[in-house]
């Protein structure tokens, strides 16, 4: 093979760059490890601005609607439910975060479903993340990584909430809202699929978008884009994520 | 009970679980000779490659005769991996791939994504880009649903309405492509506005388009809505009510044929559409008929507001002013095609140096998000198409998941269609209208 | 192939390989193997305005068997590649596969997991259209110049002895590019252009032809569609 293109890095590690686990600290101004950052600015040091999930939790009062929801679903579930379940809240951008342990989660959905303060009857989204390293200047060893995130929408109410759960990748058994929600069926596949969480009690739980007897999750962020080099006629040009990345 | 002339036949008497027969013995031959629904059991699969199935779709249909007694849908035949190829690319970049997921609908695609983004960014674009989002939006929306009106005709086996589909289809391409510069895919959202302003003549294309076009909808409204065939294909067919469509988490055009007048456009306005005046067509049959006069009604709907968007449009900006954001190149058709104008060029390499700056920075870099989540669901052709966005406060989307309403919608398939006949099968999916780019992303 | 099996060879060899191959690329049949958006600038290619019909390809057959040309329209995805060598495999010869689109030809965009890149991993292809998605025009540019290779294909084997010897040579005409009719009808750009041919410069006589530049305009071309088909 003839020379290689300036952002070849086929050699390099793929454990580092642009999406492996950092320390909290963001060291150089371009996501290149090793040689080839001339820039001078490889020697910068910087914290990670907070990582992809703030850690913190809003006090009450939430403002808007939120406070009158979490009060209905205090009220539906009972407090001491309530405080087992929700770890905390989070109001941003106007939008408003309840992180729940997957214990109660089927109680919760229940509540939200049915109650006649709450009536969220749609379930509009179920998708999963995979926050590798959870954000945060400190990262520890069995950090739930993967988070199910499922939005649901009050039609009647014309309001909109989110819940998040949290399993780590050793035990991503996550209980399946299917009974509740039907419209979780497909989309609790694709995150099974994509992820690797597990539902419990799903009735049909394979893989819907790869074929079936694939190996590995592909979105999870330790999983490799697997791209292949673009060859011209001079010079090879690597995949995406390989590739030296301007961060 | 009636009796035959055959003393070994078996009597049999019609009832309201179907007909029964009285078995004497001794003559199943007789009995199973005439009867259509036997042990005929079969189970075909339909696709991936078909001219019918709307896609790359595959149906794997149990059959007794001619009834579907299951159902199954497998996708993931076009899975692209886009979301994750999201995670690769600039903000910016994240436009184009996020274009091809809904094709046939691809600035809603675009629009949602850059309406996540702004959220996350927490700026406001400014009104004109609103306003032109909207018009090209609308435009977007009549030229989907005559794609679905086409191909599910063409399905039905009602090929004129495939080529008259595609007839105006064209003239709604043809105003796109003036606008935007492509047909198809466009990239003209991206997020802090627009990628350019109309050009000149635009605004006149699209008023003679709009001249044009209710006299079309009335000749399709001519050709089909009365014709009997086409009536008796779609009456009854597909049968969703709003309790499964709820359960089903179905939004879009099957909900409103339901009879339940739930549109984002109304209900969670954006972009200004809360002063906007348009109804919210629905129908109460819950049926494919129900779905087709939808749509009809909404192609008027969204002509209405094309009228309404052009009459509000006031000379200003399409990006935002913060150059920390905006896309730095102005684009402009020159003597081999679009590229950077000249005077951006000039303007970059002769006389600010922190243009300069800002343009490679953007382009190479691009901007940063603060970290966080959204979730921004728009009104699409198809449903609500809602985007998951995350932001590690990086220049690159840290996690991109859309709620694609074709992937929601097609999971009510088996519900249409087990029970009825294999022929409604094609067109309940042809009301159903799914893209499978969407569907598989 | 059948036919070549049964034809004598001789003087009369050419003859009918012009009128066969003219048969075979006038009414070359598509199957329908529409994957994403290529499928639907396919769709629009075959509806009214950018009418395939009148290169007599207007039926789509939905059947690999009764199909000559495969157009591969759209993103192939590895679920979807085992589908796509099945369909090949059931056409009967002669076969044409025409990748349409940046992701046919090579992957496109998609440079990751989900996508073969470039349907010319699994099934053998006679022509790449790049394009995301290719104008109607672009495809039908493409159909173009296929027919213009199918017309070159030499009929059994000894006529492909000839054209190899021929090629050799140098003498052998260039499959790829085709006599515009707007010069065919003109006895003397006829001849200009044979003579450019010869000396291998024909698309800079065609450049030349457009005053220098590379495309014309719609309204400035001599038979412009413009907006007048409305």
């Amino acid at each position: 093979m003839a020379m290689t293109g300036p952002g070849d890095r086929s050699g390099a590690d793929p454990s580092v760059g642009v999406n492996a686990a950092s320390d909290g600290f963001r060291k150089g101004a371009f996501g290149v490890t090793g040689s080839g950052d001339t820039s001078g600015f490889g020697g910068l040091v910087r914290v990670e601005p907070g990582g992809a999930v703030a850690l913190h939790s809003t006090e009450r009062p939430y403002g808007g609607y939120f406070d009158e929801v979490t009060d209905a679903l205090i009220e539906a579930v009972g407090e001491a439910t309530y405080d087992a379940a929700v770890q905390r809240v989070l109001v941003d951008r106007g939008e408003i975060t309840y992180f729940v342990v997957r214990e109660h989660l089927l109680t919760l959905v229940q509540a939200l479903r049915d109650d006649d303060a709450l009536r969220f009857e749609l379930c509009s989204s179920v998708s999963g993340v995979d926050y590798l390293d959870s954000g945060g200047p400190v990262a520890t060893p069995d950090r739930p990584r993967l988070h199910v995130v499922y939005h649901l929408t009050s039609m009647t109410y014309r309001r909109r909430i989110r819940l998040e759960v949290a399993v780590t990748a050793e035990d991503p058994h996550v209980p399946s809202v299917t009974a509740t929600y039907p419209t979780a069926d497909w989309q609790e596949r694709e995150t099974f699929d994509m992820f690797g969480i597990v539902f419990d009690g799903h009735p049909a739980l394979t893989r819907i978008l790869m074929p079936d007897d694939w190996d590995g999750h592909p979105q999870r962020k330790d999983y490799p884009l697997g791209g292949v080099p673009v060859e011209y006629h001079d010079a090879t040009i690597p995949p995406p994520d390989t590739r030296r990345a301007y961060r | 009970m009636t009796t035959t002339s055959d003393p070994y036949a078996a009597g049999s008497r019609e009832t309201t679980e179907g007909r029964v027969y009285t078995v004497t013995g001794g003559d199943w031959d007789v009995l199973l000779g005439g009867d259509a629904h036997g042990e005929e059991r079969l189970v075909v699969n339909m696709g991936p490659q078909h001219p019918s199935t709307h896609g790359v779709l595959r149906l794997i249909l149990d059959l007794e005769g001619e009834t579907v007694t299951k159902a199954r849908v497998t996708i993931g035949y076009l899975h692209t991996g886009i979301e994750k190829n999201t995670e690769y690319r600039t903000w910016t970049q994240g436009t184009t791939f996020v274009t091809r997921m809904d094709y046939l609908a691809p600035l809603y695609n675009e629009a949602a994504y850059c309406m996540a983004v702004e959220k996350l960014l927490g700026i406001e674009i400014p009104q004109r880009a609103a306003t032109i989002r909207v018009l090209v939006m609308e435009i977007n929306r009549i030229a989907s649903h005559l794609v679905g009106l086409a191909t599910g005709g063409m399905e039905l086996g009602a090929l004129t309405a495939m080529t008259n589909g595609f007839r105006e289809r064209e003239m709604c391409l043809d105003l796109l492509e003036e606008i935007t510069g492509l047909r198809m895919n466009h990239a003209y959202i991206r997020p802090g506005g627009l990628a350019q302003d109309l050009p000149e003549g635009a605004v006149e294309s699209i008023r003679e388009f709009l001249k044009i076009m209710p006299g079309r909808v009335a000749d399709y409204h001519r050709m089909l809505t009365g014709q009997p065939i086409w009536q008796r294909r779609l009456k009854d067919v597909g049968y969703l009510d709003v309790t499964g469509c709820l359960a089903l988490g179905v939004t879009g055009p099957i909900l409103r044929s339901a009879g339940l007048p739930w549109d984002l456009r109304k209900v969670d306005p954006y972009l200004g559409y809360e002063t906007y005046d348009f109804e919210v067509p629905t129908a109460d049959t819950a049926d494919a008929w129900g779905r087709y006069l939808v749509r009809m009604a909404e192609i008027n709907e969204s002509l209405k507001l094309i009228a309404q968007a052009l009459d509000r449009l006031e000379p200003g900006p399409v990006m935002v002013e913060d150059r920390k954001i905006a896309w730095p190149a102005q684009l402009s058709l020159g003597a081999d095609g679009m590229g950077n104008s000249l005077d951006h060029v000039r303007h970059i390499m002769g006389q600010s140096m922190e243009a300069l700056i800002h343009h490679f920075k953007l382009v190479t870099e691009g901007f940063r998000v603060p970290a966080g989540q959204v979730y921004v669901p728009i009104e699409s052709p198809r449903g609500e198409l809602g985007y998951h966005v995350v932001s590690d406060g990086s220049t690159r989307p840290w996690r991109v998941h859309v709620r694609d309403p074709s992937f929601v919608n097609l999971q009510a398939t088996a519900a249409m269609s087990e029970g009825g006949m294999i022929a409604d099968v094609i067109a309940a999916i042809a009301s159903i209208d799914p893209v499978m780019g969407g569907v598989d992303r | 192939m059948g036919l070549e099996e049964k034809l004598p060879s001789g003087v009369l060899l050419t003859t009918v390989e012009k009128l066969v191959n003219w048969t075979r690329k006038s009414s070359l049949w598509p199957a329908t193997f529409g994957l994403a958006c290529c499928a639907i600038e396919m769709m629009a290619s075959g509806a009214g305005r950018y009418d395939l019909a009148r290169f007599g390809m207007e039926v789509f057959r939905a059947s690999p068997r009764q199909a000559d040309l495969m157009i591969v329209a759209g993103r192939v995805s590895q679920k979807m590649a085992p589908v796509l060598r099945q369909i090949y495999d059931q056409m009967p010869e002669p076969r044409w596969v025409l990748a349409m689109g940046v992701c046919a030809s090579s992957g496109g965009m998609f440079n990751n997991y989900a996508i073969v890149q470039g349907v010319d991993h699994i099934v053998p292809v006679d022509m790449y259209l790049p394009g995301c998605p290719p104008r109607p025009e672009m495809l039908m540019d493409a159909i173009l110049k296929l027919h213009h290779k199918i017309q070159q294909e030499p009929l059994g084997a000894k006529r492909a002895r000839q054209l190899a010897r021929a090629q050799a040579e140098g003498t052998a005409t260039d499959p790829l590019i085709e006599m515009p009719s707007t010069v065919r009808v003109d006895k003397e750009a006829r001849r200009a252009y044979e003579q450019a041919a010869a000396d291998g410069r024909t698309g800079q006589f065609l450049i030349e032809r457009r005053d220098g530049n590379a495309v014309l305009l719609p309204e400035d071309r001599p038979t412009g569609l413009g907006k007048a088909w409305r």
